[in-house]
């Protein structure tokens, strides 16, 4: 998202250029970068897809940040035995040594001592970060160690990719598929589970064993690009979005997979485009905009669905206050409830008004609505009459309210005058099933033809002014 | 002596300490095959830590357990638990057939997949505690007496001879508790072995056999017409005057129904 404000506001044909040029795959290079970010970006979202269910995702952080210390011995120790210093393979052993040290303290902590987890997060994460920017201090200062850019592995440079990094990340990539598929089922009872994982036979140490190595794998072949300060976003940010869209494990690892794949593209090519942009901080802010998208219109779980539920049931509750409101001045005026008189008579506001405390606005919009709907007619000025499947509706509605009324009287022994209220919080909630069973409960005392009489008058007789205090009233007798 | 003849449960010496403070000590009762045995005791008691250390989930200082004549470990498979309900995060996006299906893992094996068979299987466990209905939710969605029956639903899926359940009657809705003890009824009709702790004084006496009192050490362990009365219950309870009153009360209702 970022990277698109940059180009409108570059206002350069030449950024266009470059853009078409990375995306097109032109240079060998890009190629490169692309396919090695993408595939880590998979890779993150499904090894941190587990990490943050196991609830192990700040551990992933102090990994990460524990790695420098060992990326600056191991330059330093190759330096002083005449190895070529700048060898990447040497770094990352030592950035996985010193990780899994720092890892292992904390554990150790945790189970020697009565520190807390994050206590002893906070120590390992600070110290080992702290002795590795010491030891960085060190490098700087031995002939070459200005030039071997060590800074990239803390903010990484998604540039500095080459062929045999690819190539890393794709076993890395290989291995993580491998473990997952052969034990998806028995990492999920982990997360889910692991008292019940341990009762059934499973050693937990040995499945968390190897989380923990997925993730200092992971770790390891994203700190160029990432560096190890951001890495951590990596593992939690497309799990965490991917979680918005789905109740399903499966298809949030995937989700999180394409998530951690679509960051990692959109923050190379931003940093290609502009190589001041470090790209690690650029992918964590492509996630973030993930994140932000599925925050809001993630299906099920993001804020717009659950405000679109809420607007959703409001109106239908307003409609059938609407329909019942209709359904009972037509009762007064014709007690033989004949469709044909119901859908020819206009009901005036102010008749509907009386039925219930709500404003001539709310009404006026829920009639709008119920009109939409093809479920009543307005009939100037201010009248409204119902439709033949309002008609139908609308008896529907008033039928099951009283089923429900008298159901509350006859078993929930509330006072008639109370019921209406009372049958009106719940029958919004009410189910077919509910509704069937209801019938069948109270089908000794109602005709199956004609419609229940009204245990209470239709027409409130207080003034909408006593409301408050009916509502209060009521909300004490719960 | 052939496992199904040995004892389906017997705990002898056991003393459990955490940080070197003793939460079990010398904890000794064996269990006979066809028993519902109610756990009884005061919070802290170590009521969980019992059953948990049956289940090798704890190190113990000392003592020895035997599952049907051998240790656990051989035995595990014969063996259902249910754990308490808050022990894990409900918002896990899994449905409660999946965490039903997580029963039969271990016979399915590493690497293949819940087939049609299996789900097949945990939808009949979830019918017998009648949350069928509910299959397909999402765990969040289930009330709590509904979670709890998917707990219940994973253990009976196992096909176990042992039971061992922690709390399952806790803060449950009615429906619940009839389900669960309908169940319990059946497995005993079956042969199974039930320990359940229970936390409810009042229906001890209708729901179990036997009962094993216990605050640290065991009490008293019988059947519950012998053990379950006023004196042992002061000891288990020691000075704890609320407890001591709805003991009391259990006491008086079951001397009225007799």
């Amino acid at each position: 998202m970022n990277l698109w404000t940059v180009i409108a506001n570059a206002n350069d044909i030449t950024v266009w250029q470059s853009l078409y040029r990375i995306v097109s795959l032109q240079d060998y290079n890009t190629r490169v970068v692309l396919l090695g970010t993408g595939l880590l970006g998979t890779l993150a979202g499904l090894v941190g897809s587990f990490a943050l269910l196991r609830k192990r995702a700040l551990l992933g952080d102090a990994l990460s940040h524990a790695t420098l210390p060992g990326i600056a011995l191991a330059f330093l120790l190759a330096n002083a035995w005449g190895f070529h210093e700048k060898s990447l393979g040497i770094l990352l052993v030592g950035a996985a040594i010193s990780g899994i040290l720092g890892t292992v303290t904390i554990l150790l902590i945790r189970r020697y001592t009565r520190l807390y987890e994050d206590t002893a997060m906070g120590i390992v994460l600070s110290v080992f970060f702290g002795l590795g920017v010491v030891l960085l201090g060190l490098v700087q200062q031995t002939p070459g160690g200005n030039a071997a850019g060590l800074e990239t592995f803390i903010y990484g440079r998604a540039a500095s990719i080459s062929q045999a990094d690819v190539q890393l990340i794709a076993v890395v990539g290989l291995v993580a598929a491998a473990l997952v598929s052969l034990g998806f089922k028995e990492l999920t009872l982990l997360c889910f589970d692991e008292t019940y994982a341990a009762t059934r036979g499973y050693r937990v140490w040995l499945l968390d064993l190897s989380l923990m190595t997925l993730m200092v794998l992971v770790t390891i072949v994203g700190l160029q690009s990432v560096g190890l300060i951001l890495m951590i976003a990596l593992l939690v940010i497309p799990p965490a979005a991917a979680r918005f869209w789905t109740d399903r494990l499966p298809v949030m690892v995937f989700l999180a997979m394409v998530f951690g794949a679509t960051s990692c593209l959109l923050g190379a090519i931003a940093s290609g485009l502009y190589p001041r942009l470090p790209s690690g901080a650029m992918m964590v802010l492509a996630a973030a905009g993930c994140f932000g998208v599925s925050l809001l219109f993630g299906y099920r779980r993001g804020i717009v669905w659950d405000f679109a539920q809420q607007l959703q049931y409001r109106f239908r509750t307003d409609r059938q206050h609407l329909l019942r409101a209709l359904f009972e001045q037509l009762e007064i005026r014709d007690r033989d409830d004949s469709e044909k008189f119901a859908t020819t008579t206009d009901i005036p506001e102010s008749d509907l008004l009386a039925m219930r405390s709500w404003s001539s606005t709310q009404l006026r919009r829920s009639a709008w609505h119920a009109a939409q709907a093809g479920l009543v007619v307005a009939s100037p000025p201010n009248q409204w009459r119902l439709t033949i499947s309002g008609y139908h509706a609308a008896r529907k509605l008033v039928h099951d309210h009283r089923l429900l009324e008298l159901y509350l009287i006859r078993h929930a022994d509330i006072a008639p005058s109370r019921v209406d209220q009372d049958a009106d919080a719940i029958e919004h909630w009410l189910e077919p099933a509910m509704i069937a069973e209801l019938e069948a409960e109270m089908s000794s005392t109602i005709s199956q033809q004609k419609l229940p009489a009204s245990p209470h008058p239709v027409v409130p007789t207080i003034t909408p002014g006593d409301d408050a205090l009916r509502n209060r009233n009521n909300h004490g007798q719960h | 002596m052939s496992n199904t003849q040995s004892l389906p449960l017997a705990v002898s010496d056991l003393t459990v300490a955490y940080h070197r403070k003793p939460v079990l000590w010398d904890i000794e009762f064996t269990v006979p095959s066809g028993e519902l045995v109610g756990i009884v005791g005061p919070n802290g008691a170590g009521k969980s830590t019992l059953i948990k250390a049956v289940m090798d989930l704890l190190p113990r200082s000392s003592g020895r357990i035997e599952v049907f004549g051998e240790p656990f470990r051989r035995q595990r498979h014969r063996v259902g638990y249910v754990p308490q309900r808050e022990s894990v995060d409900w918002d896990f996006p899994v449905t409660a057939l999946d965490v039903v299906a997580m029963g039969l893992y271990r016979q399915i094996g590493w690497l293949r997949r819940v087939r049609a068979e299996h789900h097949q299987r945990a939808l009949q466990a979830m019918d017998r505690v009648g949350i069928a209905d509910f299959a397909h939710r999402q765990i969040s969605q289930l009330s709590g007496g509904q979670q709890q029956r998917t707990f219940l639903a994973r253990a009976l899926v196992q096909d176990a001879d042992l039971y061992l359940m922690d709390e399952p009657f806790a803060a449950v809705d009615a429906a619940t508790e009839r389900a669960i003890v309908e169940v319990l009824r059946e497995m005993k009709r079956a042969g199974k072995t039930v320990l359940v702790v229970h936390h409810d004084l009042q229906t001890v006496a209708e729901y179990f056999d036997s009962v094993l009192l216990l605050n640290l050490r065991v009490v008293a362990y019988g059947p519950t017409a012998q053990v379950f009365h006023n004196e042992n219950l002061q000891k288990t309870y020691g000075g704890r005057l609320t407890l001591l009153d709805e003991a009391a009360e259990a006491m008086r209702r079951r001397g009225q129904s007799r």
